[in-house]
C-alpha cells in the first residue's frame, strides 16, 4: 500500500512526507559513490607524494656521503655525482629560452585576440592557438631536434651542437605559447570595458589604452599567465629528452649552443635506455629525489599563479 | 591682424583632427605586430606539418600500408608502427573506462553535492593542483605503485610490472584531472532552475541530475572527455616511465591476455625512432606522427563540432 502510494506520487498519510525508504536509500548511495570519486582524486595526491618521498629517502640513504648532491662534476649518475644543481640550470636554461618565446608569442597573441580582433576574427583565429596547444610533445621534440636545431639554430649559430639547449628550448616555448596566451587573454578580457571607454573619452588611441589602461589593469593575470607558462616549461619532458642532448649528465653551464640535461630529461634518462642501473647503488633511485624537486617546483609556481589569477576576480 | 590668424589656425587644426582620417599609424603598426604573432604561430604549425609530410611521404609512397602493419625493427625497411596503434587503442580504454567515470562522478560531487566545507574545499585545491603536475611525475607515481609495488598482479611472468595494465591505469590517472575540471565547468553552465523545477516536483537529488542535469550538460562533458583523450593519445614520458618498450612484443593474442604483457603505443614508438641517427628511421617517424597528428586533429575536430552542435545559451 505505502508502495503504491510513493509510485503514483500521491501523499495519502503524514509518513509519506518522509519519503519512500527507497528513494532515500539509493540517494545515500548515489551520493557515496560520487563521493568516493572525489575522495580518490585526494589518494592520488597522497600516492604521488608517498612514491615520491619514499624513493627519494631511498636514495639518500644509499648515498655514500651527502656531499655527492654537490659534486663537482655535475650530474652523472652512472659515476655516483649527483649535483642536482647541474640539472636545475640545464632546466632553468630551457625554460627562460621557452618564456623569451612563450612570452612575447603568447602575450601578443592574447592583446591581439582580445582588444583588437573583431569576433569573426577571432572564431577564425582562436584554433590555430588551440591546434598549436594540441601537438603532442614528443612531435614538437621530432620538430625542434630534426628542424629547428640543424635550419635555425645551426645556420644562425654555426658553432652549435646538433643536440643543443637552445632548439629544445624554442621547442617548448612554442608549445607553451598556447597557455600563456590563453590565461592573458582570459585577463586582458576581464577588464572591464568602462575602462577602456574613460580611456578613449579622454582622447587616447587604441594602442594606448590597450598598452597604458588594459595591460596594467590586467597585469595580474598576465603574470599568472607567466608564471604558469614557466611551470609547465619546467615539466616538460619529451622536447627535451630529444632535442637537448646529454643523455648521460651535464655539468654545469650556462651555454644554450651545447647539450644539456634538464631535470625531465634526467628522469627518462635513469628510468630507461642505456642509463638503466637497476637495484645496485643509488643512481636508480635518484630519479625518485629529481622527481620530487620538480613537483615541489612546479607545484609552488602553480600556487602562486592561482593566487595571482585570485587578484583579478576580487578586483573586477 | 597676427590674432587672427592664429585664431583661423587653430580653427583649421581642431577640423582637420575632427574630419581628417581618423586611422592613426602608432595604432596600425602596433596592431599589425600582435597580428604577427598569430601569424607567426599559424606558419610554424605549416611549418611543422609540411616538414612531417615531406619527410613521410617517400617512405608512404614507397610502403604504403605497410608502414601500418609491419612492427618495431631494428631495419628501417621493415619498421612500422603495428603494434604502436594497437597499444595506443587499448590505452584509450582505459581512459574510457576508468578516467571517465571517475572524472564525472567526482565533478557530480563537486559541483551538485558538496557545500562549502573545509573538507571540499581541500577537495577542489587538490584536483586543480593535480592538473598542473607535470607528465613525468604521473609516470613516476605508476612506477612506484603500478610497476614496483603491485607488480605481480598487473604482470605476468617475465614482464616485472612492466604491462599494459601498469600504462594504462597510469595514464588514466593522469587525464583524471582534466575530465573532472572540464565536466564541472560544463555542470556549472547549467542554470540553477532548472534544478530548482526538479526539487520543485519532489525530486531527490539524485533524480534531479540524471534526468536534468546531466542531459544538459553532456555535450559540455563529452567535448572534454573527447579533449582529454587526444591528450592522453600523445602522451609519452609516463609510458616511458612505465617501461613502455619500442617493441619485440611476444604477445600472445586474445583480448586479456595482453593487459599483463609488455606493451607499446603510437607516440613511445616515435620517440623511438626519432633518437635513432639514420635518416630512413626519421621516415618512419615522420610517419607515425603523421598517424598520430591526423588522428589528434580527427578527435578534437570531433569536439569542436559536438560543441557547436549542441551548444546551448542559458
Amino acid at each position: 500500500m505505502a508502495e503504491a502510494a510513493s509510485t503514483s506520487g500521491a501523499i495519502r498519510s503524514r509518513g509519506d512526507l518522509r519519503g519512500d525508504p527507497r528513494r532515500q536509500r539509493r540517494e545515500r548511495i548515489v551520493r557515496t559513490t560520487m563521493l568516493s570519486a572525489a575522495v580518490f582524486s585526494v589518494l592520488i595526491s597522497l600516492a604521488i607524494v608517498f612514491a615520491l618521498t619514499g624513493g627519494a629517502v631511498d636514495f639518500v640513504r644509499r648515498l655514500d656521503d651527502l656531499g655527492l648532491l654537490f659534486s663537482p662534476q655535475g650530474w652523472f649518475p652512472r659515476s655516483n655525482a649527483f649535483d642536482v644543481r647541474a640539472i636545475f640550470v640545464g632546466s632553468l636554461i630551457v625554460s627562460i629560452i621557452a618564456m623569451l618565446v612563450a612570452a612575447p608569442l603568447g602575450l601578443g597573441a592574447a592583446m591581439y585576440l582580445s582588444e583588437f580582433a573583431k569576433p569573426r576574427a577571432r572564431r577564425f583565429l582562436k584554433p590555430i592557438l588551440e591546434t598549436l596547444a594540441s601537438v603532442p610533445s614528443v612531435v614538437m621534440g621530432f620538430f625542434a631536434l630534426r628542424f629547428i636545431s640543424p635550419e635555425i639554430v645551426q645556420s644562425l649559430f654555426p658553432q652549435a651542437e646538433f643536440f643543443n639547449a637552445l632548439a629544445a628550448g624554442i621547442g617548448v616555448g612554442l608549445l607553451v605559447t598556447p597557455l600563456v596566451a590563453s590565461v592573458a587573454e582570459d585577463a586582458m578580457h576581464a577588464v572591464p570595458n568602462a575602462l577602456r571607454e574613460a580611456s578613449f573619452g579622454l582622447g587616447a588611441r587604441r594602442r594606448l589604452t590597450s598598452t597604458r589602461v588594459v595591460f596594467p589593469a590586467a597585469v595580474s593575470g598576465i603574470t599568472a599567465a607567466l608564471i604558469l607558462g614557466i611551470s609547465r616549461a619546467i615539466g616538460e619532458t619529451m622536447i627535451v629528452a630529444i632535442a637537448a642532448g646529454g643523455t648521460s649528465g651535464t655539468t654545469i653551464h650556462l651555454d644554450p649552443l651545447v647539450g644539456t640535461q634538464t631535470m625531465t630529461a634526467a628522469i627518462t634518462a635513469l628510468a630507461t635506455g642505456s642509463d638503466q642501473v637497476r637495484g645496485a647503488g643509488p643512481a636508480y633511485y635518484s630519479f625518485f629525489f629529481v622527481g620530487i624537486l620538480l613537483f615541489l617546483m612546479t607545484l609552488s609556481l602553480n600556487l602562486i599563479s592561482e593566487r595571482f589569477v585570485r587578484r583579478i576576480r576580487r578586483q573586477y | 591682424m597676427g590674432g587672427s590668424t592664429a585664431v583661423v589656425a587653430a580653427r583649421e587644426e581642431v577640423r582637420r583632427a575632427l574630419m581628417g582620417r581618423r586611422r592613426d599609424l602608432g595604432t596600425t603598426l602596433f596592431q599589425l605586430g600582435l597580428l604577427l604573432t598569430l601569424i607567426l604561430a599559424l606558419a610554424i604549425l605549416l611549418v611543422l606539418l609540411g616538414q612531417v609530410t615531406a619527410k613521410a611521404l617517400p617512405v608512404l609512397q614507397e610502403r604504403g600500408g605497410q608502414i601500418l602493419s609491419s612492427s618495431y625493427s631494428s631495419l628501417a625497411e621493415r619498421a612500422g608502427v603495428r603494434y604502436g596503434i594497437i597499444g595506443s587503442l587499448y590505452l584509450m580504454i582505459f581512459v574510457v573506462v576508468i578516467a571517465f567515470p571517475l572524472g564525472i562522478g567526482a565533478a557530480v560531487y563537486m559541483e551538485e553535492y558538496a557545500r562549502d566545507t573545509r573538507f571540499n574545499r581541500i577537495i577542489n585545491a587538490n584536483i586543480r593542483n593535480l592538473a598542473g603536475v607535470p607528465a613525468i611525475v604521473y609516470g613516476i607515481l605508476g612506477l612506484a605503485i603500478f610497476v614496483e609495488l603491485l607488480g605481480d598482479v598487473t604482470s605476468g611472468a617475465g614482464v616485472e610490472g612492466k604491462s599494459l595494465l601498469s600504462g594504462g591505469l597510469t595514464i588514466a590517472i593522469m587525464v583524471l584531472p582534466i575530465v573532472i575540471i572540464t565536466t564541472a565547468e560544463a555542470l556549472r553552465a547549467v542554470p540553477q532552475s532548472l534544478r530548482e523545477a526538479g526539487f520543485g516536483v519532489g525530486a531527490t537529488r539524485w533524480e534531479v541530475i540524471r534526468s536534468h542535469v546531466l542531459p544538459n550538460a553532456a555535450p559540455g562533458i563529452l567535448t572534454g572527455s573527447v579533449l582529454a583523450m587526444a591528450r592522453a593519445l600523445g602522451e609519452t614520458a609516463p609510458l616511458i616511465m612505465v617501461g613502455a618498450v619500442t617493441g619485440f612484443l611476444a604477445t600472445s593474442g586474445g583480448f586479456v591476455e595482453p593487459l599483463q604483457e609488455r606493451f607499446t603505443a603510437l607516440p613511445t614508438l616515435i620517440f623511438a625512432y626519432t633518437k635513432k641517427p639514420q635518416p630512413e628511421f626519421q621516415e618512419v617517424a615522420a610517419a607515425g606522427i603523421l598517424i598520430l597528428m591526423g588522428t589528434i586533429f580527427l578527435v578534437n575536430l570531433t569536439a569542436i563540432l559536438l560543441r557547436n552542435r549542441y551548444e546551448r545559451k542559458w
